[in-house]
């Protein structure tokens, strides 16, 4: 039992790696591919720009080897935790990311706790009152919210919420818990509505699909409370598909946060990546990006892992 | 066996001795060319063995549904079914559960499907009203091995034999008065099903339990009740006793189930099925819905409306033949060579006759 547990966890945290792996070439090679030459901004523009100079800066940068090269020597200091220096800042790019990722990590968190909620709750209304107004309320409503672009949204809320209501703050990231929870309602807001209405589709059909079995007859020819019967048996049995899909879109989250960020202007990884590809700062929008891989790969590897605990059938139907 | 009495039950004003009643039920569904039930009655005494026998679609278990007041969607119910003397008919919300969660439980056909396959064992037990303990108790006396770990065990963990005592057991949480057993056996190997048949009859005497038995098997009815009620097309055609069903049936269909399953020792004997196929929900019949395939068919048949004709016996069977009295009660042996010839002539005369009803 524990050596198969053993194996499955190897076998994840493989797949894990080679994904990481893959990835980080793609991200490379993407980066390296990008138009522009970060060594005319390294040596300070075109202006007095002599070739001597140039090629003086490109191999002071490791510019002027072959891109597998060049791979080999970032992936060696990135395995040694050393991500590099920012051209732009000349700061640690491991500093420069420590500094903005939790901005963005808690914007992230915060929306998902909001879609998660939000979503969810409208999809098991929906379902619970199907083929009703409430039903249609729903899908009317979160169809509206997921077609309104989030920048659309993000002023929307801020001159509504913002200015004429005073209630919370229209820029910054807030000191303290109180402070950032206040500071990040509307972002986060504004990134969750898109995806109430994906969120709450999934759950109702879910929930419908469930509630079609056998078992839930069963259960209402047996008495058993109606409240009990949608919690323990047609929610608990539809979480698999919800669980997943809550995943896959806050996965998609965290490499999603730009926009929202510059509308409120928040300091986070989202307006570092935009910066640092507007400035060919390749150490810092390669970290940025492998980052945002490495959080998606996270957390659908979390998604997978609590699957069989969702539904103990899938363990057995594993190798 | 119909004569067992459980002390203290039958309220006022019940019948005296029903535990449940079924008069004239009828279900109607929307969409549906004629009632799904027609003017069913049946009853069920404390510690009798009723079957419900009929092909698939006769409404046996819509029947048996209805004791719990469990209707499919959009059906209109007229008739009354009453247990232990109180109306089910127009329960609803607290009322309808409650009666659900008391008096009678149902041991469904597909034990893999009526349990939630995320859950224990031990939860299905316990949401039926029964405590930890009690549920490692039923367990056991529902002969499962083992029970402690059962409890925990979920259902993909158990063979299918197994999950049916699952379910006898969860229908026994609820402490009923009356189990409806819905094909309760058929989806299991002969030697479980016998074990599971033993099992019920065992619980039926030690709590004084009325069975309705669903199956789609009269010998097995005719071996195993007190009493059968044979279905078709939504209406009870023949109720007898089980030993006069077996010996004397009265009404053709139910002489057609006889003749169509082979018996032990009886390899000899041809088996005669029944021409045509069981009727739809889109077949209306202006008399006799068994007048399409029934070999003593008679011109008065297509407009004859069924009644309940009683027999000698104290049974009733709803044939037109039954009702003129002058005519002698079919036997089974020239049903069988009447139907031969009818078969050998005319080899689908019955189908062809029921789709130009159809269309």
């Amino acid at each position: 039992m524990a050596l198969r547990l053993a194996l499955r966890v190897g076998r994840r945290l493989t797949g894990v790696l080679a994904t990481l792996l893959a990835a980080s070439f793609v991200i490379f090679a993407a980066v390296y591919a990008a138009p522009g030459d970060p060594a005319v901004f390294l040596a300070g523009g075109r202006d007095k720009l002599t070739p001597e100079r140039l090629a003086q800066v490109r191999a002071e940068y490791h510019l002027d080897e072959p891109l597998f090269v060049q791979y080999g020597r970032w992936l060696w200091d990135c395995v040694h935790l050393d991500l590099g220096r920012s051209f732009k800042y000349s700061d640690q790019v491991a500093d420069l990311v420590a500094a903005r990722f939790p901005t963005t990590l808690q914007l992230v968190l915060y929306a998902t706790v909001l879609f998660v909620v939000l979503g969810v709750g409208a999809g098991v209304l929906a379902a619970v009152k199907r083929s009703t107004w409430v039903d249609s309320a729903v899908v009317g409503a979160t169809t509206l919210a997921a077609s309104v672009p989030s920048f659309v949204a993000a002023i929307a809320l801020v001159s509504f919420f913002g200015v004429r209501l005073g209630w919370f703050p229209v820029t910054g990231s807030g000191t303290g818990f109180l402070g950032t929870v206040r500071h990040l309602t509307l972002p986060a807001l504004s990134l969750a509505l898109g995806a109430l209405a994906l969120v709450s589709r999934v759950t109702r059909q879910a929930m419908v699909d469930a509630a079609a079995s056998d078992h839930v007859e069963a259960a209402r020819a047996s008495g058993v409370p109606e409240r009990d019967i949608v919690r323990r048996h047609v929610l608990r049995n539809a979480l698999g598909p919800i669980v997943t899909m809550c995943g896959l879109v806050m996965a998609g989250m965290l490499a999603g946060t730009v926009v929202v960020e510059t509308a409120f202007g928040l300091s986070g990884i989202g307006s570092l990546l935009v910066g640092a590809i507007n400035t060919h700062d390749f150490p810092v929008a390669q970290a940025v990006l492998l980052l945002m891989v490495t959080g998606y790969i996270v957390v659908t590897t979390l998604v997978d892992a609590v699957h069989p605990l969702l539904d103990p059938r899938v363990e057995g139907a594993h190798r | 066996m119909s004569e067992i009495r459980v002390p203290g039950t039958g309220g006022p004003g019940a019948a005296p001795d029903a535990l449940l009643e079924v008069t004239d039920l009828t279900l109607r569904l929307p969409g549906a060319a004629r009632p799904v039930l027609d003017s069913v009655s049946l009853t069920v005494a404390p510690g009798e063995v009723v079957a419900l026998v009929g092909e698939s679609g006769s409404g046996k278990s819509t029947t048996a549904k209805a004791a719990l007041g469990l209707f499919p969607p959009g059906a209109v119910a007229s008739g009354s079914v009453r247990f232990d003397g109180a109306e089910v008919l127009g329960l609803t919300g607290e009322r309808l559960r409650a009666h659900r969660a008391r008096g009678v439980a149902l041991v469904h056909q597909d034990p893999r499907a009526a349990l939630n396959p995320v859950r224990r064992v031990g939860d299905f037990l316990v949401e039926r009203g029964a405590s930890r303990s009690e549920a490692v108790e039923l367990l056991a006396s529902v002969g499962l091995p083992d029970p402690e770990r059962r409890v925990r065990q979920r259902p993909h963990e158990l063979s299918g034999g197994m999950l049916q005592r699952v379910v006898i057991a969860g229908a026994l949480a609820a402490r009923p008065r009356l189990l409806l057993a819905d094909e309760a056996t058929s989806a299991l190997d002969v030697t479980t099903q016998a074990d599971i048949l033993a099992l019920l009859r065992g619980l039926r005497a030690e709590h004084g339990l009325g069975l309705l038995f669903i199956t789609h098997d009269l010998h097995l009815a005719a071996a195993y009740s007190d009493r059968v009620y044979v279905m078709y097309a939504g209406r009870v055609v023949e109720s007898r006793t089980a030993g006069a069903l077996f010996t004397a049936p009265a009404h053709p269909y139910t002489q057609g189930l006889l003749t169509c399953s082979p018996t032990l020792g009886d390899t000899g004997t041809p088996l005669h099925p029944i021409p045509g196929r069981p009727p739809s929900l889109s077949d209306t019949f202006p008399g006799c819905p068994f007048t399409d395939r029934c070999a003593h068919s008679q011109p008065t048949c297509e407009t004859w409306a069924p009644i309940q004709v009683a027999l000698p016996d104290g049974g009733t069977a709803a044939c037109a033949l039954l009702a003129d009295s002058d005519r002698p009660v079919p036997s089974v042996g020239s049903w069988s060579a009447r139907r031969a010839e009818r078969v050998g002539t005319a080899p689908s005369n019955g189908t062809d006759t029921a789709q130009v009803i159809h269309e």
